[in-house]
C-alpha cells in the first residue's frame, strides 16, 4: 500500500520535474537560466510575478478579514452557510472566472476609457482577491470562532479597550492562522496561470504564462524548462520560509468554548454588501449573459452548445462530457493516493513519514502549469510513452487533486485524541479494529471532503491540461473555454458564457458534498 | 463601596440574574454559593461590564451602569484563569499595568511584587503553556491584582485544581486579599471554600439571592428550605404542613432514641463514617457517625433538635 503513492508520485510528479529541473540546468539549460535572467523582459516577468503577488495577498487579507471577523461572530449554522456560499468562487474554474470579470469590464464599460479594466494589473488583482477571499474567511474565521473569548474579556477587565484587546490578544492568537492563510494566498497568486493569460491581456505576464508561451507558442522547451526552474526555485524558497516560520510557532494553544462576544450588526451588513459585489456581480453577469440572446431571453447559446463550431476540436457537450469522466477518474485517483499517504504522514514509521511529509510538500508547491510541462517533455518515450495517452490528463489532474486530500485528511487524522484510540483498545479493539473503527469512520468524511476538492479541481483544471497534446476528442471544458473566449468578436461569446454556467453549477454541486460534511473540516482548505 | 441594585440579566426569557441588590463594604470579602446553572458567574460578568443588564452597579457612588469593562475598577478572575498563552508570566502579569499606562520601571518593580505575593518568585520569564494548575492559578490572582481594582471578582477560581492544593490556596487566599485590601467577590458551589473565604456568605438560587449574612448565622439559620438544601441539609421529611430538615450530623445513637431504621450502606470518610439508613416506610436518611454500625442491623437513634428546621 505504502509504494502505491511512491510510485504514483515518483512516476507522474518526481519523474517529470526532475527531467524538467535537469533541462534547465544541465548545459544549454544553465545557459538559458543565465541567459533569462540578463534579459530585462525576464526580469520585469520575475519582477512582476513577485509583486502583484504580495500585492493580491495584502489586499485579500484587507478585504476578508473583516469578513473573517464577522464569520468567527456568527452561529455555527450561520457559519456554515457563509463557508459554502464564499467557497464556490474558491473552486471555480480561473477560465470561467476570468471569463466572468471579462465579460463584467465588457457590460460595465471598463473595457476601455480612463477607467479600464480590461486586461490591466487590476483585472488580476481584483481575480486573485475573488479566487482566495474564501481561503482567508474559512481558515482565519474558523480560528477566529474557535479562539476563547474569555480571554479577550481578561483583557478588556484589566483595562483594554476593545481595540487594544483585539491588537494585544485576539490578533496575536489568530497570527498563525493568518499567516498560514497568507502563505497560501500568496502561492496561488504567485502561480496564477488562467486569470492572468486571460485577464492580463496579451503584454502581461508572468512566470506561468511565459512558461506557457516558451513550450507552446515558441516550442522553445530549454527556455522553458529555465523558467520553470526559476519558478520552482521562487516557490521552494516560499515553502522553506513558510515552513519555519510556522517551526517557531509556540506551543499550541488550548482552545477552550467560546464565549459569544456581541459584535456589531452594521459590520455584518459591510461585509455582506461587499462580499456580493465582490464574488457576485461577477457571476451574475456571466449568468445574465448566458441568457441572452440579442432578442431577448433565451436557451439559444446553451442549445449551441451541442453544435460543433470550427474553434473547437468538438461540440462543447462533448467537451463537458470528457471534464466530468475526468474528473470522475481523478478524483478516484487523488482520493486513494492521498488518503493512503495521509495515513502514512500520520501513523507511519518515522523515517517513511519524514519521506512523505516531504514528497506531499512538494507537489503542493508546484505549480500545475509545471506539472503538466514536466510530462510534456519526459512522458514522450518508451516505455513511459504516455503524454499522448487520454488518461495522461486524469492522472495530472489527480496530482493537483492529492495536496487537497492530504490537507484536509492530516489534520482529521491528527484531530483524534489519542484517548479516544485507548478506549477501543480498553474495550477490546485489536490495532487493526481501531484503524477500522475509527481511523477510517472519521478519515472517511475527510476523504469525502477532500475528493469533493479534487472533483472541483479537476473540473477546472486548465494549466496543466493546456500543456498536454491530445486528440480533438479529448478536450476538455475549460480548454474549449478558453478557446471560445480567445475567439475575436461577440459571434461566440454567448456559447462561452454557457459553458461557463454549466461549469459553474457542476463545481457547486461538489461544494454542497464538501459543506454537507460539515463539522469535519473546520479550518481546513 | 461596592452598590448592587436590582440588578437584573435576561437571556432570551431565563433570568439568569433576577433582581440582585446587595453592598459590598471597602476591603470585605462576600462568597456567594450556589450550585452551577444558579446564575453567579453571570451575575460576575455583569458587574464586571461583560455582560449587559437592568438595574445600577456603582463604585465609591459613581454610576458604572453604562461603562465598558474597561472603565470599572473591578478585576475578574475567570474559571480556568484565561491567561494569555502567548504572553509570558510576566507580560500576563503587567498586562493591566500596561494598559493603565504605567511607566515602565514601576510596572516591573509593581509585577516582582505580585509574584512575591502569591509566592512565585522568579517564574516572571516562564511560558504560560509550562506551568501546573496551582501556578496558572496564582498568576491569575497575580495578574488581576496587579492594576489595584477596587474590588475584585473570583469566578470558581478554585474548581480546577485537586485537593491537596485548593486546601492550601484557601487557606493563602484570604490573607492575599487582606494584604493588598481589596474587596471582593468570591463564587463557589463549594461550602467549605464559601466559609473559610467569605466575611459573609451569600446564597444564591435561579438567579436570586436568597440570604446574605455571616456564614456562620446563614449556616445555623437558614430562612427557607432552598438555602437549607443548597447548605447541605440531606434528610427531608414532610411532617403536616411543614417540611422538617436536618443535616447529616445531626443524628445521635440512642438505644433509647424514638426512632429506629435499618443501616443501608456504610462508607468510611475519614473523620467519619457516612451512613445511609433505611425506615420502615421505605425513606433514605443520611448520617454521619464516628462508631460504623453494621449494615443490616437496626439501630435506635435520635435527632438534636437544635439541629433541626422546620419550614411551614
Amino acid at each position: 500500500m505504502v509504494l502505491l503513492p511512491i510510485m504514483f508520485i515518483g512516476l507522474f510528479f518526481l519523474f517529470p520535474v526532475g527531467t524538467v529541473v535537469g533541462r534547465g540546468l544541465g548545459g544549454e539549460g544553465l545557459d538559458a537560466v543565465g541567459e533569462l535572467m540578463r534579459s530585462s523582459r525576464q526580469r520585469s516577468v520575475l519582477w512582476f510575478t513577485f509583486w502583484q503577488a504580495v500585492v493580491s495577498t495584502v489586499l485579500t487579507l484587507a478585504v476578508a478579514l473583516p469578513a473573517a471577523a464577522t464569520v468567527g461572530g456568527l452561529s455555527d449554522r450561520a457559519r456554515r452557510v457563509v463557508r459554502s456560499l464564499v467557497t464556490v468562487p474558491f473552486v471555480l474554474p480561473t477560465v470561467v472566472v476570468a471569463g466572468a470579470f471579462d465579460e463584467l469590464f465588457f457590460a460595465t464599460g471598463l473595457d476601455s476609457g480612463a477607467f479600464r479594466l480590461r486586461h490591466t494589473v487590476w483585472a488580476i488583482l481584483i481575480a486573485h482577491i475573488f479566487f482566495n477571499y474564501a481561503v482567508v474567511v474559512r481558515v482565519v474565521g474558523t480560528a477566529w470562532a474557535g479562539l476563547d473569548g474569555r480571554q479577550a474579556e481578561a483583557a478588556r477587565v484589566l483595562g483594554a479597550s476593545r481595540w487594544w484587546a483585539w491588537r494585544e490578544v485576539t490578533l496575536p492568537l489568530l497570527r498563525p492562522a493568518i499567516s498560514s492563510a497568507s502563505a497560501i494566498v500568496f502561492l496561488f497568486s504567485f502561480t496564477s496561470f488562467g486569470a492572468v493569460l486571460i485577464l492580463g491581456g496579451p503584454r502581461r505576464a508572468t512566470l506561468e504564462t511565459e512558461i506557457y508561451r516558451y513550450a507552446v507558442s515558441r516550442t522553445d522547451l530549454t527556455g522553458a524548462a529555465a523558467l520553470a526552474v526559476v519558478q520552482l526555485a521562487a516557490v521552494l524558497a516560499l515553502v522553506a520560509v513558510s515552513t519555519w516560520l510556522e517551526r517557531r510557532r509556540p506551543a499550541p494553544i488550548r482552545m477552550a468554548r467560546s464565549t459569544p462576544t456581541l459584535r456589531s450588526r452594521s459590520g455584518r451588513w459591510i461585509n455582506a454588501v461587499v462580499a456580493s459585489a465582490l464574488l457576485g456581480v461577477p457571476l451574475a453577469v456571466l449568468v445574465e449573459r448566458s441568457f441572452s440572446t440579442g432578442t431577448g431571453y433565451g436557451l439559444g447559446h446553451y442549445e449551441a452548445l451541442g453544435t460543433r463550431v470550427r474553434q473547437l476540436p468538438a461540440p462543447a457537450t462533448t467537451a463537458l462530457w470528457n471534464s466530468v469522466h475526468y474528473a470522475v477518474l481523478a478524483t478516484a485517483l487523488a482520493v486513494l493516493i492521498g488518503v493512503v499517504a495521509s495515513v502514512v504522514v500520520v501513523h507511519g514509521r518515522s523515517g517513511w513519514r519524514r519521506l512523505f511529509d516531504l514528497g506531499l510538500t512538494l507537489p503542493l508547491g508546484t505549480s500545475a502549469v509545471t506539472i503538466g510541462f514536466g510530462m510534456l517533455v519526459a512522458l514522450d518515450e518508451p516505455p513511459v510513452d504516455f503524454r499522448t495517452r487520454w488518461w495522461i490528463i486524469p492522472v495530472a489532474h489527480a496530482l493537483v487533486g492529492v495536496p487537497f486530500v492530504v490537507r484536509t485528511m492530516v489534520p482529521l487524522l491528527r484531530s483524534i485524541d489519542p484517548s479516544i484510540r485507548e478506549a477501543a483498545a480498553v474495550l477490546g479493539a485489536s490495532r487493526r479494529r481501531i484503524r477500522r473503527e475509527i481511523d477510517l469512520v472519521i478519515g472517511a468524511r475527510g476523504a469525502l471532503v477532500g475528493g469533493g476538492f479534487a472533483f472541483a479541481v479537476s473540473l477546472g483544471e486548465f494549466g496543466a491540461t493546456s500543456f498536454l497534446p491530445r486528440r480533438p476528442d479529448d478536450v476538455t471544458a475549460p480548454v474549449a473555454l478558453f478557446r471560445l473566449l480567445s475567439t475575436p468578436g461577440d459571434l461566440l461569446r454567448g456559447q462561452a458564457m454557457a459553458l461557463a454556467v454549466v461549469l459553474m453549477v457542476l463545481v457547486s454541486v461538489s461544494v454542497f458534498v464538501i459543506e454537507s460534511s460539515h463539522g469535519t473540516t473546520e479550518g481546513s482548505l | 463601596m461596592l452598590r448592587v441594585d436590582a440588578l437584573t440579566v435576561r437571556f432570551g426569557g431565563v433570568r439568569a440574574v433576577d433582581n440582585v441588590s446587595f453592598e459590598l463594604a471597602e476591603g470585605e470579602r462576600l462568597a456567594v454559593l450556589g450550585s452551577s446553572g444558579c446564575g453567579k458567574s453571570t451575575l460576575l460578568r455583569a458587574i464586571a461590564g461583560l455582560e449587559a443588564g437592568d438595574g445600577t452597579v456603582s463604585v465609591d457612588g459613581t454610576d458604572l451602569t453604562h461603562a465598558a469593562p474597561d472603565h470599572r475598577p473591578i478585576g475578574l478572575m475567570f474559571q480556568d484563569h484565561a491567561l494569555f498563552p502567548h504572553r509570558t508570566v510576566e507580560q500576563n502579569v503587567a498586562f493591566g499595568l500596561r494598559m493603565a499606562g504605567e511607566a515602565d520601571r514601576a510596572r516591573t518593580r509593581r509585577v516582582r511584587e505580585m509574584l512575591a505575593l502569591v509566592g512565585l518568585e522568579g517564574f516572571g520569564g516562564r511560558e504560560i503553556a509550562t506551568l501546573s494548575g496551582g501556578e496558572a492559578q496564582r498568576v491569575a490572582l497575580a495578574r488581576a491584582l496587579a492594576p489595584a481594582p477596587k474590588v475584585l471578582l473570583l469566578d470558581e477560581p478554585l474548581g480546577s485544581l485537586d485537593r491537596h492544593r485548593r486546601e492550601r490556596l484557601i487557606d493563602e487566599l484570604p490573607d492575599v486579599l487582606q494584604e493588598t485590601g481589596t474587596a471582593a467577590i468570591h463564587v463557589t458551589h463549594d461550602h467549605d471554600e464559601a466559609f473559610a473565604i467569605g466575611d459573609r456568605l451569600a446564597v444564591m438560587h435561579a438567579g436570586k439571592l436568597l440570604q446574605v449574612g455571616p456564614p456562620g448565622e446563614v449556616w445555623e439559620a437558614p430562612t427557607s428550605i432552598t438555602v437549607a438544601r443548597v447548605l447541605g441539609h440531606t434528610n427531608e421529611i414532610v411532617d403536616g404542613s411543614a417540611t422538617v430538615v436536618w443535616r447529616a450530623d445531626a443524628m445521635i445513637v440512642d438505644p433509647t432514641g424514638p426512632h429506629e431504621a435499618t443501616v443501608d450502606r456504610v462508607q468510611f470518610r475519614g473523620t467519619s463514617h457516612a451512613a445511609r439508613l433505611r425506615t420502615s416506610d421505605g425513606r433514605m436518611l443520611r448520617f454521619l457517625l464516628d462508631d460504623p454500625p453494621t449494615v443490616g442491623d437496626d439501630v435506635r437513634f435520635r435527632i438534636d433538635p437544635a439541629r433541626v428546621l422546620r419550614f411551614d
